[in-house]
């Protein structure tokens, strides 16, 4: 049963998957890790983002990745949108906590029963040349499909990881995030900042949708087990520390490969949440925390 | 409401349910009241620990799947009749909830929101894996031949999630009005002054999800008679816990009577719905009318009321 070369495939499947799961998570760690806005609907845009790489790519045959790459700046306006009203409603009112989180339980739910309501619970795949292909090095399997999602999550998290830190929005970013009455006092509006930053939490998604479904088929309700997932991860790498979310990423992604291939695929839904719950209990400031 | 007012009223509702056995045939009316009356319960429950205490559950389906199945394990096991289910149902969703109180030491608000998902989730792969109960490809229940003095099994239920239904509606009143319910509403306000004040919030937080975890866990015992059919899908359905969240946040969360209210208005409203419309439609309307609501009235019907009643001229 016990192999070397299944657990360095085991490994490599957890790293490859791990990487992936940065793409789903990096969005909450801007909205969520920095600004406090607990967008459990996240996982909802990433699936909006998956049917719609499936439309363009079964109508026009466009590739998953580009139609992610088109999609953003869309899902980027939408994000503003949906902070506006988050804003007016609970924000302004200080009743974010029971009132906000509700909201963003209900949208999810829209979001997830509108799909069904258009497409059904079929499950949907899009179509490229480099899905099928395996490289392989030794005994080693690099499937395509897992690594190209791999290399544009690295990519993403390095842009908005150069972005967070280099740029003067980004660094107004983290300002908001570190203290808003005193960036408020410098004559900046952290409402229009934290505008900007859910949207680019949402364009993000329409990235990791594209490539969701380019590692397998996706149906509407998969995005509920991305909820656990993409909270352990942010929570684990440190609340909003983007190397930290990255890291946990792909523990997260090791950890679940190994228990799938060691003990059973049914299994691996309840690690997310196992990882979260023990995270939470013993070290809630996460592996990077700012403490 | 005075206290004589109130049991007449429960009273006259559950005699009303009785005399309706006995005049309505058709099973359609009693298989609408009774998914309703399960909202109500489900509602209630919710609120006890949301509304009266401030901490958001997630996981309502996790509590109501737990009653399921320990119907579903103990009838396969023992044979038990259903009041022995429904209490030792009530009993297993009620240390499951002391566990969840026990979690409110060191989690709050969001963190403690998203942990209650986690353990839904967690349940469930353990249901899933549980191949005694059916595991993923669930189980068949027999509807038993016996069903007391009543023409059909299910005007049978019908009249027992009534009597639970209103017991939690009495104990949920008690609760908030009594010097506990107090209590609860100052660890809701501000948790750590209500610490220093003297309130015993461990204490009253565990009263709080026990009773939350027995009502769900009780709203979950007579599901698999009423499907006949379990598996994790029906029983761990996201529709149950975002039902349960939408219907004190419509009625208003602060006052007993808000689940009450928000339960019938939107299970009244998503029973015409499946038959008018569609059934996709009626899971629609509640992820609309939550949102709408919590965005326009986040004080519910009840806040809605009082804003009226304060603001009419004398």
């Amino acid at each position: 049963m016990f192999s070397a070369d299944l657990l360095a495939n085991a490994v490599v499947a957890g790293v490859l998957l791990g990487g992936f799961y940065a793409a789903v998570a990096i969005g909450l760690a801007i909205v969520f890790g920095q600004l406090d806005i607990v967008n459990i609907a996240h996982p909802a845009f990433v699936i909006v983002g998956a049917f719609t790489a499936y439309i363009l790519n079964s109508r026009f045959g466009f590739d998953p990745v580009l139609v992610g790459l088109l999609a953003a700046p869309v899902f980027f306006i939408a994000g503003v949108l949906l902070y506006r009203i988050y804003f007016i409603a609970f924000e302004r009112t200080g009743q974010e906590s029971l009132s906000g989180l509700a909201f963003f339980f209900g949208v999810m739910f829209i979001i997830e029963v509108s799909l069904i309501m258009a497409y059904g619970v079929d499950y949907r795949l899009v179509q490229a040349d480099y899905i099928g292909r395996v490289w392989s090095i030794g005994f080693v399997d690099f499937p395509l499909r897992m690594l190209v999602p791999f290399s544009v999550s690295a990519l993403l998290t390095a842009g908005i990881y150069l972005y967070l830190s280099r740029t003067f929005l980004g660094s107004a970013i983290q300002a908001v995030a570190q203290d808003r009455l005193a960036l408020q006092l410098m004559g900046a509006d952290p409402v229009r900042i934290k505008q900007w930053a859910f949207g680019l939490g949402i364009a993000t998604a329409a990235i990791a949708g594209s490539l969701l479904i380019i590692i397998g088929p996706v149906e509407p309700s998969v995005g509920r087990q991305y909820i656990g997932r993409a909270f352990a991860i942010v929570v684990l790498g440190g609340m909003g520390s983007i190397p930290g979310m990255f890291i946990a990423a792909l523990i997260l992604g090791i950890v679940e490969s190994m228990v799938s291939t060691f003990a059973g695929p049914s299994w691996s839904p309840a690690v997310a949440f196992g990882v979260l719950a023990l995270t939470l209990a013993l070290r809630p400031a996460g592996l990077f925390g700012r403490t | 409401m005075k206290s004589t007012v109130f049991w007449g009223a429960l009273a006259t509702i559950f005699a009303a349910g009785l005399a309706l056995t006995g005049v309505v045939q058709n099973e359609y009316y009693y298989n609408a009241l009774y998914l309703i009356l399960q909202g109500t319960l489900m509602a209630v429950a919710w609120n006890v620990l949301g509304g009266f205490t401030g901490y958001v559950n997630f996981g309502s389906a996790g509590f109501f799947a737990l009653g399921a199945y320990t119907t579903v394990a103990l009838n396969k096991a023992l044979g038990l009749p259903l009041p022995l289910l429904i209490l030792v149902a009530g009993v297993v969703g009620g240390l499951v909830g002391v566990g969840l109180g026990y979690l409110t030491l060191r989690l709050k608000g969001v963190y403690f929101a998203i942990a209650t998902l986690a353990m839904s989730i967690v349940i469930e792969t353990l249901v899933v894996n549980w191949s005694y109960v059916g595991g993923a490809k669930g189980s068949y229940m027999l509807t038993p031949d016996t069903h007391l003095w009543f023409d059909s099994y299910i005007q049978m239920l019908f009249v027992v999630m009534l009597l639970l239904t209103l017991a939690a509606v009495a104990i949920s009143r008690m609760l908030n009005s009594s010097r506990l319910g107090r209590g609860l509403s100052a660890i809701r306000d501000d948790e750590v002054a209500a610490e220093c004040a003297g309130v015993p919030t461990l204490r009253l937080k565990l009263v709080s999800t026990s009773v939350m975890g027995a009502m769900m866990g009780v709203a979950g015992a007579p599901f698999p008679y009423f499907v006949t059919f379990v598996d994790p899908l029906s029983a761990f359905n996201l529709f149950i816990a975002v039902n349960a969240i939408a219907m004190p946040m419509i009625g208003g969360t602060a006052h007993w009577i808000g689940p009450v209210i928000g339960a019938l208005l939107l299970g009244t409203t998503q029973e015409i719905v499946k038959v008018t419309i569609s059934s996709e439609m009626n899971v629609l309307i509640v992820g609309v009318m939550l949102v709408a609501f919590i965005t326009l009235a986040p004080q519910g019907i009840v806040g809605l009321a009082r804003k009226l009643r304060r603001g009419r001229p004398k």
